[in-house]
């Protein structure tokens, strides 16, 4: 507890960094699972095949998809983003499709009758009512990424896995306790903070 | 390619190291995994029936399922030291959330009627729960299984940070002689163990599912 009252500001940076990697790679990772889960959304064959490379990649253990990246794009914050990336694809599409199927046809049907064009359909009527599980679908993405960035340290990417690094090397257990504590509080805070925007927001679907 | 060769070579010169470590690996995996069923099964089982304590447990599995599972590592280290069983302690605690859950999930899930017939038909308490409640929330329950053993393959290379052994300690020294051969023979059979486990739980649970509760033509 001395060690970080008096270090605060090595956690402050090293909490930083963590929120700005895992940031970094969820928006990279939205862009992406938002235009291939649309396309998924409509069509069987790459619903099936985006889940099964995405599923595929997902099981690969992070510290040696890290490491198989290292003689392709070196060490360094690129390699921890490509993998955090690639393990939160799964979720994002499945996540994306889902919701956007999950649209009651009747609804739809009633859009169209009124006259909306494809894309109005999609950004006023399907999207909005996909929010829920899309929002889902980001938690558990950005609960996977904030794991996988605590050992994307060990390639140089920053953040908070670097004190627990540091602290396994020096033998120094307050350094432990703080960049694992703060990881698990930084976890377990987005978590619940995303689930509480969820239930809000299937509130209002729903209502 | 030639790294591919090199990493190939170093396994022929090192074949008791490359053994040794990948003994340790699936030993590791595989004794957590089970100590993991051993407490979360029945666990699951006995909250099942139960409507308040049930809920506490099942919020905490939730937030340890979010915990990062390096940080779950390292916390140990201070307390239980390095070597084998800390890092097994440590894979343990991983492994016990989403076993638990699905679990709990599947126990609670199954169809009353069914339980209340075979109440009628005079069994009791010990043989609902192996005669009925099991076999139906199997699927659910090997389903969890199937993620805490993923988990639990990934997380042992992590191991390696606190001195439990395994594959991951040709990664780490990989790294830090920045010896890619070398780091191959970690990663690439670290990347085949935790596929071929996926692939493996997948069959199991699907010869485990009762052919009356099967997908029908599902692929």
């Amino acid at each position: 507890m001395n060690w970080f009252l008096r270090n605060y500001d090595q956690v402050l940076v090293g909490l930083g960094e963590h929120i700005f990697i895992s940031a970094s790679a969820l928006v990279l990772s939205f862009i992406v699972a938002f235009v291939v889960g649309l396309w998924a959304a409509r069509n069987e064959t790459v619903y099936q095949t985006s889940l099964a490379v995405s599923g595929f990649l997902y099981t690969i253990p992070t510290l040696a998809f890290l490491a198989l990246l290292i003689p392709i794009v070196g060490l360094g914050k690129t390699n921890a983003i490509i993998v955090m990336v690639c393990f939160s694809l799964l979720i994002l599409v499945r996540n994306v499709a889902l919701g956007i199927r999950g649209a009651p046809a009747e609804v739809v049907d009633a859009a169209r009758g009124m006259g909306m064009s494809a894309s109005q359909v999609l950004w006023k009527v399907e999207l909005p009512l996909a929010l829920p599980v899309i929002v889902a679908g980001l938690r558990i993405a950005a609960v996977t990424v904030i794991s996988v960035s605590v050992v994307a340290a060990y390639v140089g990417a920053g953040g908070l896995g670097t004190l627990i690094f540091n602290g396994i090397t020096n033998d120094h257990a307050p350094k432990i306790w703080a960049g694992a504590l703060t990881a698990c509080a930084l976890a377990v805070a987005v978590d619940l903070s995303l689930a509480a925007l969820e239930r809000r927001l299937g509130r209002r679907t729903r209502g | 390619m030639q790294l591919l060769i090199d990493a190939w070579t170093f396994i022929q010169q090192n074949p008791v190291r490359f053994g040794q470590s990948l003994f340790t690996h699936i030993v590791l995996s595989l004794s957590s995994l089970a100590t993991a069923c051993a407490i979360a099964i029945p666990l699951g089982v006995l909250l099942a029936d139960r409507q308040r304590g049930a809920l506490a447990v099942i919020n905490v599995a939730n937030i340890g399922r979010t915990l990062p599972s390096l940080a779950v590592l390292a916390l140990v280290m201070p307390i239980l030291g390095t070597g084998f069983v800390p890092s097994w302690f440590a894979l343990t605690l991983l492994a016990l959330p989403p076993i638990l859950i699905n679990t709990y999930t599947a126990v609670r899930e199954v169809d009353a009627d069914a339980i209340d017939a075979a109440r009628g038909m005079g069994m009791n308490d010990a043989q609902i729960i192996g005669k009925i409640k099991l076999p139906l929330a199997l699927p659910v329950l090997f389903a969890g299984v199937r993620t805490a053993a993923v988990q639990v393959v990934s997380g042992a290379v992590l191991a390696s940070y606190i001195g439990g052994g395994g594959l991951g300690d040709f990664i780490t020294a990989g790294i830090a002689m920045m010896a890619v051969p070398q780091l191959l023979v970690g990663a690439i059979p670290a990347t085949l163990l935790s596929i071929g486990t996926d692939f493996l739980f997948g069959r199991i649970q699907r010869w485990l599912t009762p052919r009356g509760i099967q997908p029908q033509a599902a692929a």
